[in-house]
């Protein structure tokens, strides 16, 4: 069994606008040295086969059809096995 | 002229889908009829309607996960065949992510769900879904969403916009492209986008909501009036 974690986040090119809104919270905070705030997607999930790299490609394909819009954003994952 | 077939697909949070069934069947007098989403075929239709909404709770991204609903593999079929299909809102989303339309609708530049009544410029009336109209003329018809912000490549921008594909923007209402008019940041002011064959189109303003007289505005009426307009052609 393995477990992939993958993020999803918006593409340096586009504008964020609920970064930009919760870095304004942020600022308000007090914490002013905070800057370039960006909003994105966290998910895991286990992957029942005993080959690495097959949890690997399956977690790309996976990526790439449905947990992320290449047109909007990019994705970089892990992969690790679960200890039993 | 026999009634014109609309299947209109209803996904689980589909919203709008009574007020489409209801425009095409009791204001146009044609022969509508609500597709559930897990029927595996739309059965005989002219014409599909993905309707507006917020399909599986917009989870995941807008579109991304009703996309993938049985009946979409026979939607996506019937657009490649040549099949008429218009996307309202949450239905252009589901278009983007399941490639039958470029680009992708961003959450709006604001972050406000915006609704409201706005005008729109028909860019192109040489279409199945404006030959009611001329180039120019500014429709009022409603938008209600939080993500209808337009964005695609700058090539695949050039692409549509050299092939004519942008049908509708967002203006004042005199016609101007202003970024006053523009309510969610779309690029161009992109309202509305058909395919490069013709006969898919995403817009995120509500036709539906604006062709019923007891709302006051007709001006959406325009739209399917040139569908059914289409089909007469065709016939002829």
């Amino acid at each position: 069994m393995f477990h992939s974690k993958v993020y999803v986040t918006l593409k340096k090119s586009i504008l964020d606008p609920q970064g930009k809104a919760v870095e304004q919270g942020i600022h308000s905070l007090g914490f002013e040295s905070v800057s370039n705030v960006r909003i994105g997607k966290y998910i895991e999930m286990d992957i029942d086969t005993d080959v690495n790299e097959e949890a690997e490609i399956i977690t790309k394909q996976i990526s790439e059809k449905l947990l992320a819009n290449l047109v909007m954003e990019s994705f970089s994952s892990t992969t690790e096995p679960v200890k039993e | 002229m026999a009634k014109l077939k609309i299947g209109i697909v209803v996904f689980p949070g589909s919203n709008c889908d009574h007020d489409a069934h209801y425009v095409a069947q009791t204001i146009m007098g044609q022969d509508a009829r609500l597709i559930w989403h897990k029927e595996g075929s739309i059965g005989d239709v002219d014409i599909i309607i993905l309707p507006g909404g917020f399909s599986y709770g917009d989870y995941l991204r807008c579109g991304a996960i009703a996309r993938f609903s049985p009946v979409m593999k026979d939607v996506v079929r019937f657009a490649n065949s040549g099949g008429c299909v218009i996307g309202i809102c949450n239905g252009f989303q589901v278009l983007t992510e399941a490639g039958l339309l470029p680009g992708v609708l961003l959450r709006n530049k604001s972050l406000l769900f915006i609704c409201k009544y706005l005008h729109l410029r028909v860019e192109n009336a040489n279409t199945k879904f404006t030959n009611k109209c001329t180039p120019g003329d500014v429709l009022e018809i409603p938008i209600a969403h939080g993500e209808g912000n337009y964005f695609t490549d700058p090539e695949t921008l050039a692409r549509i916009e050299g092939n004519q594909q942008v049908v509708f923007r967002y203006s004042d209402r005199s016609g101007r492209l202003t970024d006053e008019a523009n309510p969610n940041g779309s690029l161009n002011n992109i309202a509305g986008i058909i395919n490069e064959t013709g006969n898919v189109l995403g817009m995120m303003p509500h036709p539906e909501r604006a062709s019923d007289p007891v709302l006051q505005h007709t001006d959406g009426r325009k739209i399917f009036e040139s569908i059914i307009q289409s089909f007469v052609y065709q016939l002829v």
